[in-house]
């Protein structure tokens, strides 16, 4: 039955996929004046518009234009970029290598801090260690994120002259370097997500407190940290690993504010400059590379959700 | 007697316990008890919902409901005080010395850690046996316990097994660290009769070998009378009387015990209920099920992925009771769910004044469903906490009538008053009324569509006996004055004896006795519905013991039901089996008087003369029986 249902969950997200390219090229098409149009610029005849056309191959049915997309995609062939004619995998490549990096420093450094003070605060719930965090997390969550790098830059570089204020990425850093160049985008993005995470934890561990099994391991007199780490936290887990997917998709694809004020070179900011040069086929990849992201970490939740269930795990 | 048993292990001593509300005034829970328990002891708190038996069980734990207070007295478990105690202390205590027994295993085992684990935890984390040990008590425990497969049960997780084994388990749990005292709070009480027996017995089995006390809080006397050696009565948080099992069961001073004694309900038999007046009667039933086979899952060629019910033939007649009787698991809210069209059958039809109705309740015309009418069993969930009384009793009025403004207003007092309730609750809220108000309401939410058919899901069960039995009377006014019929389908055979007209006993999805509630409470029984009525207790001590060693417990407890294709499904568990015939061929359906319907291999002849052999051996049940028949007629 486990295995069934995994399977379901995988044919569902292939599909999401698809439908959402579907609509990333509709999407895409409806933008006023297509590719030839836009390359040749406003002057280009109408002789010349249709030889570029044919040569695009945007004269034929746009079902065909699809699939024809769709097939270089999953090829890896993201066509080539209007601006300076380079290819949109070169141009991607080192991006989403950026991208992926503080990504990945974030959430290494965000989970563990997340899990820990929302186990702390749920384990102690009203003490002053849970008020702070309480606070501070409804703080972080309802201040932009702008506002608190824009802080950030505030202190540690213009007050303190300790870390640089914008992100600055060389070829031959050190990984001590790397991290001190790195610091602000990393603090300001485990700042943002750290507050959901804790705050979902909390509540999760929390909700499942009042449970008639958790009075019942009370009377059995389990110390209240074994009752939390082994009696509470696998019964809240599954919704746990699904804000952490959630958050970890933002990681990949929503940090567009904070790559601009830190400078950094990330994949978001590649968008955001394709649309605004109206670079289509670079809007396209990156959509689909988003899309593909927050669908594949919200399989790996869903997956994870269903094996911590022990009544999947084991049917009777 | 044992020669520990003058030892004092726990001493109550004016006990008193408080809760507060928003403005912080103190409303007093316990007022001042004071009870003693001795070594090997097994004392009773009995007393209805509200008379503070589980809070002052919980006492013997140091433990408190959140939202309680402890605001005076002592409660010394071996000489040491409970209520004083440092918290480190308590929760050395409470595991090791004294242990709880909740009463819904179900919801007290943890859905993600093995049974094993979770039995040896306490006795591990104190440290009284090393993880080894423990393991090899819990399945010494199994055994006693009579469990099945007690080597390898450890290793299943609580979904696994079923509610009957859990709530053993959860014995297991409890004594695996070899506490002084156990605190069971009502651990048979959501039990089917069959396996409340059950349980009581290998209760009271490892009780006795473990020589270990316990406290037993039930508001159920009948059990308490196979169980308890002292019994301590409560009401409002203050006792009334307490003294010997004995002394309490055959000679009860105070006038709350004998009310007490007398919301015991008979044992089921002929004659409880009331004949129902001529002027409603008709030839065609209200609802009629036939030849209906209904299960979950995909359906191919009319077989369900999993079947649930099988071959079903019941009739409802206008203005008319009829019980749907069975264990849990055995297709009952399956059946109401087929006739409101919740679920469609796979096969057969649901008739409607002789009407076939269409399977799913989309296809269902408004003035079909209007005749129909579905109560649930929890009126907490049934009813919505935003709305107003007025509104949940005004929706039918305004879909199935089209009333509005005044003439509904005025509607819906009417129907409050039917249930009993004073019109002015039409502006109150679902949470600011009682349970047993608010399955008032579930009810006249129904009421208000002026159906023909009621279909009541246990709406009695989650409510206590005093309360429970006046709900069952405005049921049987309803019906005499509205002429409506209601499908009561229950787990609690007494409750069904005392009111229905006609009764349907369902085992394992079929149909194996049905007919007037007269005719199925007397001999001949089917063998199923003979262990049902022998399973429910009396008001008796040993009487446990006494129906333990009759064949039919013998054979038909402690055995799960197989949910099967072809043979009879009770062959298992019966005592009249005939090998080689019953588990291969379908059992034919045996017609008496009356409409009376046995579905049995074996004859009615043979079925009597089980029953007067049955009589024979059992002198002292025959004689009780007869005293029943006569409190009922």
């Amino acid at each position: 039955m486990m295995l069934q249902m995994v399977l379901r969950r995988i044919a569902i997200g292939i599909a999401t996929i698809l439908v959402v390219s579907v609509i990333v090229f509709v999407m895409t098409r409806l933008l006023p004046g297509d590719v030839a149009q836009i390359i040749l610029g406003q002057g280009a005849t109408p002789e010349t518009l249709a030889v570029l056309r044919k040569e695009l191959g945007l004269d034929q049915p746009g079902y065909i234009q699809y699939f024809i997309w769709l097939g270089d995609l999953f090829t890896g062939d993201l066509g080539i970029s209007k601006a300076g004619g380079a290819t949109i995998s070169s141009l991607i490549g080192g991006r989403f290598g950026n991208t992926m990096l503080l990504a990945g420093l974030v959430a290494l450094i965000s989970i563990p801090i997340s899990i820990v003070l929302g186990l702390w605060a749920a384990m102690h719930p009203g003490s002053w260690l849970d008020r702070i965090i309480t606070f501070g997390t409804l703080s972080t969550i309802s201040v932009p994120e702008f506002f608190i790098a824009t802080i950030m830059v505030l202190i540690f570089a213009v007050e303190l002259h300790w870390l640089p204020s914008t992100a600055m990425l060389a070829d031959n850093m050190s990984f001590l370097e790397l991290l001190r160049g790195l610091a602000m985008p990393i603090i300001t993005l485990v700042i943002v997500v750290s507050a959901q995470m804790i705050r979902m934890t909390r509540a999760g561990i929390l909700n499942v407190m009042s449970s008639p099994y958790i009075e019942m391991a009370i009377l059995k007199g389990v110390p209240r940290g074994r009752i939390i780490l082994r009696h509470a936290f696998l019964n809240a887990i599954g919704p746990i690993i699904n804000v952490i997917a959630l958050n970890l998709a933002y990681l990949v694809s929503g940090v567009v504010v904070v790559e601009t004020i830190f400078a950094y070179p990330g994949l978001a900011k590649l968008m955001i400059d394709g649309v605004q040069t109206r670079d289509l086929p670079l809007v396209q990849a990156c959509a689909m590379i988003f899309c593909t992201t927050y669908v594949l970490l919200i399989l790996v939740a869903d997956i994870g959700s269903i094996v911590s269930n022990p009544r999947l795990r084991h049917p009777k | 007697m044992n020669e520990n048993t003058t030892e004092k292990l726990l001493e109550v001593k004016d006990l008193r316990i408080s809760a507060y509300n928003d403005e912080k005034q103190e409303i007093p829970i316990v007022k001042g008890v004071t009870f003693d328990i001795y070594k090997g002891q097994v004392v009773a708190l009995i007393g209805e919902s509200g008379s503070g038996k589980t809070t002052i069980s919980l006492a013997s734990l140091s433990y408190t409901k959140p939202g309680l207070e402890f605001t005076g007295g002592q409660v010394l478990l071996n000489g040491e005080d409970m209520l004083t105690a440092p918290p480190l202390r308590k929760r050395e205590i409470r595991g090791a010395n004294a242990a709880y027994l909740a009463q819904s295993a179900a919801a007290t085992f943890n859905p993600a850690i093995t049974i094993g684990e979770q039995v040896t935890e306490s006795a591990v984390l104190h440290g009284i046996l090393s993880q080894e040990e423990a393991n090899k008590r819990a399945v010494e425990l199994y055994y006693a316990l009579e469990l099945p497969d007690p080597d390898r049960i450890g290793f299943r997780y609580p979904h696994q097994v079923s509610g009957g084994q859990l709530q053993r388990l959860m014995a297991a749990m409890a004594l695996c660290g070899k506490p002084d005292l156990m605190v069971l709070d009502e651990p048979t009480t959501a039990l089917d009769v069959t396996t409340q027996i059950e349980v009581l017995k290998a209760f009271k089995k490892v009780i006795h070998e473990e020589n270990s006390a316990a406290i037993y809080v039930t508001h159920d006397l009948a059990v308490v009378a196979q169980i308890a050696d002292y019994i301590v009565v409560l009401y409002s948080g203050e006792i009334m009387e307490q003294g010997t099992a004995e002394q309490i069961i055959n000679n009860p001073t105070h006038a709350y015990t004998r009310r007490l004694m007398e919301a015991v309900r008979p044992k089921p038999a002929a004659g409880l209920g009331t004949a129902v007046g001529a002027e409603h009667t008709r030839d065609i039933p209200a609802l009629a099920v036939k030849e209906m086979t209904a299960g979950y899952g995909g359906i191919i060629n009319g077989e369900p992925a999993v079947t649930i019910l099988r071959d079903i033939n019941v009739a409802v007649d206008n203005a008319h009771v009829v019980g749907v009787i069975g264990e849990s698991g055995c297709g009952k809210s399956t059946l109401a769910r087929v006739m409101a069209g919740l679920l469609p059958p796979a096969r057969g039809d649901v008739e409607l004044e002789g009407v076939k109705l269409a399977g799913g309740l989309q296809e269902r015309k408004l003035s079909e469903l209007q005749k129909v009418q579905f109560v649930f069993q929890m009126a907490d969930t049934a009813l919505n906490p935003k709305q107003l009384i007025g509104n949940i009793i005004g929706r039918p009025l305004e879909f199935y009538h089209g009333l509005r403004g005044k003439e509904k207003h005025a509607k819906v007092s009417e129907i409050l008053k039917m249930v009993e309730l004073p019109p002015e609750f039409a502006n109150r809220y679902p949470m600011e009324l009682s349970g047993g108000q608010k399955q008032r309401i579930n009810l006249a939410r129904s009421l208000a569509a002026n159906p023909e058919v009621m279909l009541c899901d246990e709406v009695t069960s989650a409510l206590d006996s005093i309360v429970g039995a006046n709900v069952i009377k405005l049921l049987t006014a309803l019906r005499d004055k509205t002429g409506v019929s209601f499908v009561f389908i229950s787990h609690d055979l007494s409750t069904v004896a005392s009111f229905a007209d006609e009764i349907v006993v369902l085992y394992a999805g079929r149909v194996v006795e049905q007919g007037p509630a007269d005719e199925v409470l007397e001999p001949p029984f089917h063998p199923y519905t003979r262990l049902l009525i022998s399973s429910v207790p009396e008001l008796r001590i040993g009487w446990l013991e006494d129906t333990m060693q009759k064949r039919e417990m013998a054979v038909g407890i402690a055995k799960s039901v197989e949910i099967k294709a072809t043979g009879c499904p009770f062959y298992n568990r019966c005592p009249l089996g005939i090998d080689g015939t019953c588990e291969q061929k379908t059992p034919p359906i045996r017609t008496l008087e009356n409409g009376h319907q046995i579905t049995c291999h074996l004859t009615v002849d043979q079925l009597t003369e089980a029953e007067q052999h049955t009589q024979k051996i059992l002198h002292g049940f025959e004689k009780l029986e007869d005293k029943s028949l006569n409190a009922g007629a």
